[in-house]
Order: structure tokens, then sequence, then C-alpha cells
């Protein structure tokens, strides 16, 4: 995959002397004792990471974990103390103040936590200041934004300011005058942060909504777990300004490289961020393959589940395609009937269940079906089973883990 | 004074300096001023009073209120019948050129001082100078200068009026939300279009606040500019207090306060109307 964006050993100090700030840096001290004898705040150590092309990275940490500082510096609304920020392999940190101008009004927008509208422009001005600020005719760049405030849904205020519209409504703006530029690369810092937790998932939504159809790199500064792992293709989790952990969300929640990772998610009902994936397990229950299988017969599989002490199995084919579950009634009944296929012996009322179903909905389903479910991929292909008792064995040891 | 710190002396050197070195400088912004002032007393004059009055409340309707309306009815109807229309008009033609020259150095001073630390470093002292030294002292050298006449008259004003649309204007620039301002600058605004299209706008209540404040005082100053011959309504307040003429004084005093008062709330409405909008 084309990397985006590359940030490599990117610094801010803030101070006069931000030099002797680094050199003590590379000296292994920390940014309480740099700032104890010098006074000199060291905002962003050493970040380093790789965004790619149409990924929503997610960056998130504290309050003073420097992550607002941080995606300010991959645009230079505070330059950078040393470090490269590689934009499609242009280093940012070095281009001249036009090119700088250029790269803002061609390639990147941001979105702010407080909306950061112009309070004299209307809604359809707002949404056209990138545009216009560029040198965009006014037809034109009303054209424009017109289509990304239908975008967004906010179409029929186009004329009205963004005084008389609710929060939500000012950051569909927001969002509006950022996609008006299309723009391949997003800034979005804290954005949805200061709406209440309805509209704030609306947003959420329809961010993905637009990320669906129109692939873009997203950097998206969040202290929101939640957000983070409902929009994250990966989060990078900041603590004094530095990046402790980089992985995708599952990743970060399995393996978190330290106490402040987990203290993260002290609280958060880890459940909900598993999917059905993460707790299937791959060899709980027979799985046949169908056409190979036909001609052992009825008998053998029955024999198989009964040795195993089961009373269901999956049928797969050649490519390992779940095509449904079998009983050991529903193959004697068969048998009777004189069928001889799997197919024929096939259970109409279990449907195999997607990988990223989330646990509450796996939940309600097994507590409905008494029997295992199987678990598919996006190409149907078999990735495990879930019965009952793999669920139970899993939210106990959740427990225990806490 | 004899001292052995002889600043006056210095002062009065300086400004014979000045008389004695750059007269033809002097000559020209003297002129120009000159001839800001009689264009807009003229104008003002032009204009029946009736019409002007008209206009006036016309004003006042429609940005503050049918009773404010009435009262701009009513205050005219006292300096008319009170006989001291032309002399107000004098006085207003003082307040509007002094009030232009004040804008035109001083939002452009306020920006810049609100831009360069520099700047404020020392056009901030020299503010709180020009407004805390006695206004009648600016009198002396403006007189020297430029002649007795309209001409000090104005600029000892814009002295002393200026201050306020300065610090104001650079107080708004400095205020206006600082994510704004960044997102002008994300979304590729060059420093002026950021100025012009996001920073003005963010700051133009507080600019109004100033120019308010701004015009107040140059009223103010207008009637004690009368002392060098401005004119105008300072010129029937200077005569009542020479011949302790409680009559006049109190009638070219209430023609003063009536056209603060009309000054006052129709610049202020402006500024209201930004924030409303905003």
């Amino acid at each position: 995959m084309k990397q985006k964006i590359v940030a490599k050993g990117l610094h801010k100090i803030f101070g006069r002397a931000p030099e002797a700030a680094l050199e003590m840096l590379r000296k292994g001290r920390h940014k309480d004792e740099i700032f104890a004898q010098t006074g000199m705040v060291v905002g962003v150590q050493d970040a380093t990471f790789a965004v790619n092309e149409g990924e929503i990275f997610v960056i998130m940490g504290l309050s003073g974990s420097g992550k607002s500082t941080l995606i300010r510096l991959l645009n230079r609304l505070i330059e950078p103390t040393v470090g490269q920020i590689l934009v499609d392999g242009v280093d940012v940190a070095t281009l001249s103040k036009a090119q700088l101008v250029a790269l803002r009004r061609r390639d990147m927008a941001m979105v702010f936590q407080s909306f950061a509208l112009l309070p004299h422009l209307t809604v359809l001005d707002n949404a056209a200041f990138g545009l216009e600020v560029a040198g965009v005719g006014r037809k034109e760049r009303e054209r424009r934004a017109l289509e990304v405030l239908d975008e967004v849904g906010l179409k029929t205020f186009a004329g009205k300011r963004p005084a008389e519209l609710s929060g939500g409504m000012q950051q569909r703006v927001g969002l509006a005058r950022a996609l008006a530029v299309d723009p391949s690369l997003m800034l979005m810092d804290e954005a949805f942060s200061a709406l209440d937790p309805l509209k704030r998932t609306e947003m959420q939504e329809l961010l993905l909504t637009l990320q669906k159809e129109h692939k873009r790199t997203i950097i998206f500064v969040s202290h929101d777990l939640d957000e983070a792992f409902r929009i994250g293709n990966r989060i990078a989790i900041m603590e004094g300004g530095r990046i402790v952990q980089i992985g995708a969300p599952d990743e970060i929640l399995r393996n978190p490289a330290d106490d402040y990772v987990r203290a993260f998610f002290k609280g958060v009902d880890v459940k909900r961020y598993l999917t059905a994936k993460d707790v299937a397990l791959p060899d709980e229950v027979l799985v046949m393959e169908a056409p190979a299988d036909v001609n052992a017969g009825f008998e053998s599989a029955i024999g198989r589940l009964r040795e195993m002490r089961r009373n269901y199995g999956f049928v797969v084919d050649k490519e390992q395609r779940v095509l449904g579950t079998v009983s050991i009634d529903s193959m004697l009944r068969c048998l009777a009937e004189g069928r001889t296929t799997l197919e024929q012996a096939l259970l109409d009322d279990i449907q195999p269940i997607p990988g990223d179903t989330r646990m509450s909905e796996l939940i309600s389903n097994i507590v409905r079906n008494p029997y295992p479910l199987p678990i598919i991929d996006g190409e149907r292909r078999y990735l495990g089973a879930v019965t009952q008792t793999i669920l139970l064995r899993n939210m106990a040891q959740e427990t225990a883990n806490v | 004074m004899s001292d052995f710190l002889p600043i006056g002396e210095w002062a009065d050197q300086v400004v014979n300096f000045l008389l004695d070195n750059d007269s033809g400088t002097f000559g020209a912004i003297g002129a120009l001023v000159g001839s800001l002032t009689e264009l807009v007393e003229n104008g003002l004059l032009l204009i029946p009073s009736w019409l002007l009055v008209l206009a006036l409340t016309a004003l006042a309707f429609w940005r503050v209120g049918w009773r404010f309306g009435l009262f701009c009815v009513a205050a005219s109807g006292v300096i008319v019948g009170t006989g001291f229309w032309n002399a107000t008009m004098a006085t207003l033609a003082l307040v509007i050129s002094a009030t232009l020259i004040s804008l035109m150095v001083g939002v452009p001073l306020g920006i810049w001082t609100a831009k360069s630390k520099l700047a404020a470093s020392f056009v901030r002292p020299s503010l709180d100078f020009m407004q805390t030294m006695p206004a009648f002292v600016y009198l002396i050298p403006a007189a020297m200068l430029f002649g007795l006449g309209k001409v000090p008259g104005v600029l000892a004003t814009v002295i002393f009026a200026m201050p306020p649309v300065v610090r104001l204007t650079s107080l708004g620039i400095r205020q206006v939300n600082s994510e704004q301002v960044e997102a002008g600058i994300t979304f590729g605004c060059s420093p002026r279009q950021l100025l012009f299209k996001v920073q003005i706008p963010g700051a133009l209540p507080s600019i109004m606040a100033g120019i308010n404040q701004t015009i107040m005082m140059a009223l103010s100053m207008v009637i004690i500019a009368s002392m060098v011959g401005a004119g105008g309504l300072g010129n029937d307040v200077l005569t009542s207090i020479a011949r302790l003429d409680i009559g006049l004084g109190f009638e070219s005093g209430l023609a003063v306060v009536l056209l603060a008062i009309i000054l006052d709330r129709l610049t202020e409405s402006f500024g209201v109307g930004q924030e409303r909008k905003a």
C-alpha cells in the first residue's frame, strides 16, 4: 500500500533555545527534567509514523499529550523544531512559504474542534472559503460548495449564518469546507469532541460514509477511545509528547504496550470492541468438505460427529467457503428420505456470521441459537466457530483480566 | 522652570527646530488637513438643515429604533431653535475630519501593533503619552507649527482622539478566535488574505467600539481646540466663560451634549449590529 504521509523523528520544543533541549533529549533526559531546568516545553518528541493512502489514522491521547501539536506540525501551523514530514514523498518541513501555501490550497484541509467557521460569512461562503482563497471564480466555487453541502446534508441552509446553526450542523459546514477543496489528506483535530454523544456518533457515521464513497487519507486526533475504535484503521497512542504505541485497534486492545495504554481501557467495556473473528475457534466444530466427503456417506459423517460428541457440523466447499450447517438429526432424516448429499441435509435457519460482527450482536445471536455458528470472512471462507461455551469462556477471561 | 533637567527647554528647541527647518512639510500637511475640514464643513452647510435632520432621523430610526428617531428630531429642534445649528455643523465637521484622519492612521497602526511585538513596544507608551498628556498642551506646538485656526485644532484632536481606535483595533485583531486564524492559514490564506478575510472581519466589533470612542474623544477635544481658533460650538463655550454668561454657556453646552448623544448611539449601533451577526 502506498504511504501518503510519513513523519520521521519529528520534534517540537517550545522555548528560547530548542537546540539545547534537543541535546538534553538526546542524552536521555526526561521532558519534565528539561522543563524544570530550562523552562522549555517538549511538545512532541521523536514522532515517527507512516500513514497509508486511504487510511483513517487516529492519534489518541489525554489532554497535554501533544496530539494537537503533532497534527499541527503536519501542515506547519506549528513549525517543527527538527524532523521530516513527507507528504507524497515531498518534505513539507523544507517547503518555502509560497510552496506551503500552494500545498495547503491544493491538497490538505483541516477540521477544527471549535468548528472555526467565519461568523461574518454565510454557510455557502464558509464552505467555499478554501476555493475563494485559492482564487476560484464565484460561480465555480459556489457550485462546488453547494455540492459538498449537499453531501453533508446542509444544502437548504446555504444562505444561513453559522450562528443560526446547531453545533452538529456547524461542524458539518466545517467538514464541507474541508471537502470542498477535494483534498487527498484531511487533518481533523478533535473534530467531533465538542458535540453531544448522539451528534458525535452521527458525524462519525457521516465521515465513514463519505470515506466509503471517496477514499481520503485522514489523520484524526481524538481523546475518545470509543471514537478511535469506531473510525480508526490504525491508532497511535500518545503520552507526554511521545507516541507509545501504533497499531490496529484490536492489536492495541490485545497487546497494550504499557500501563499507560492499559489505563486507557480501564472501565471500558472491551467486549464492545471485539468482533466475531476475535473469539472464533477453528477446531471446535467438525468441518466437512462437501463434494469430497459425499462418497464417505452420511454414516461416516454421523459417526465422526458422535465420536466428537457433537450434534452439529459445518459443510464447506473446496475453497473453504461455508455452505451451511448439518446436524445428526438432519442427516438421519435425509437418509430416511433416500437423499444422499450433504448439501441436502443443510439446516435452513442457520446463517453464517461475518467476522467483523460486534460482540454485542453476536451474543444476542448465540443466545437465540443453541448450535454453533460458523464465522466467515468477506468471501464466505470459514474462519472458525462460536458456540455458547466459547463465548462464556471468553467473557469469563475478560472479567479475570480486568 | 529652572531645574537641572531642562526637558521643557528641549521640547521648546525641538518645536523651534522643526519650525525653522521643515516648514514646507508642515505647510503641505496643514493645507491638506485644512482643505479636508473645509470640504466637510461646506458639504454639511450646503445641505439644508431640514434635509440633514430628516436623514439623521431616518438613520436613527433604522439603526436604533423609533424612540431614538424621535429623540433626534427633538434634539435637532433644540439646536436649531437656540440658533446653534451652524456652530454645531462646524463642530461636527471638525469631529468628522479629525476622526477620518485618526482612522486612516490609527487602524493600520493598530493592525501593525497586533502583528509586531516590536511595534507594540514603542506604540503603546506613545499612546499612553498621547492620552494622558493634558489636552491643552498639544495646542501650543500645534498652533506654532500650523498657525491659528481649524488645522491645529484638527491635528491636536487627532493626537488626543486616536489612541482608542489604535488600542481596540490591536486588541480586536489579537482576540480573533485562534482556530479561525488557523483555519484561514490552513486553507491557504496569504498574510494579506488572512488579514482581510479573517482577522479584520473578526475584529470588526472591537474596531467599531474603538471608532465610537475616538469620535467621543474627538468631540470633547474640538471644544477645547477653540482656544486656537478652531471655531464651532467651542467658540461659544469659550465666550461664555470669558463673559461669565451662564445662558450662553448652557445653550452651547447643551448643543454639545445632544450632538454627543446622537453620535454615540449611532456609531455604537454599527458595532452592536456586527456583534449580533457574529
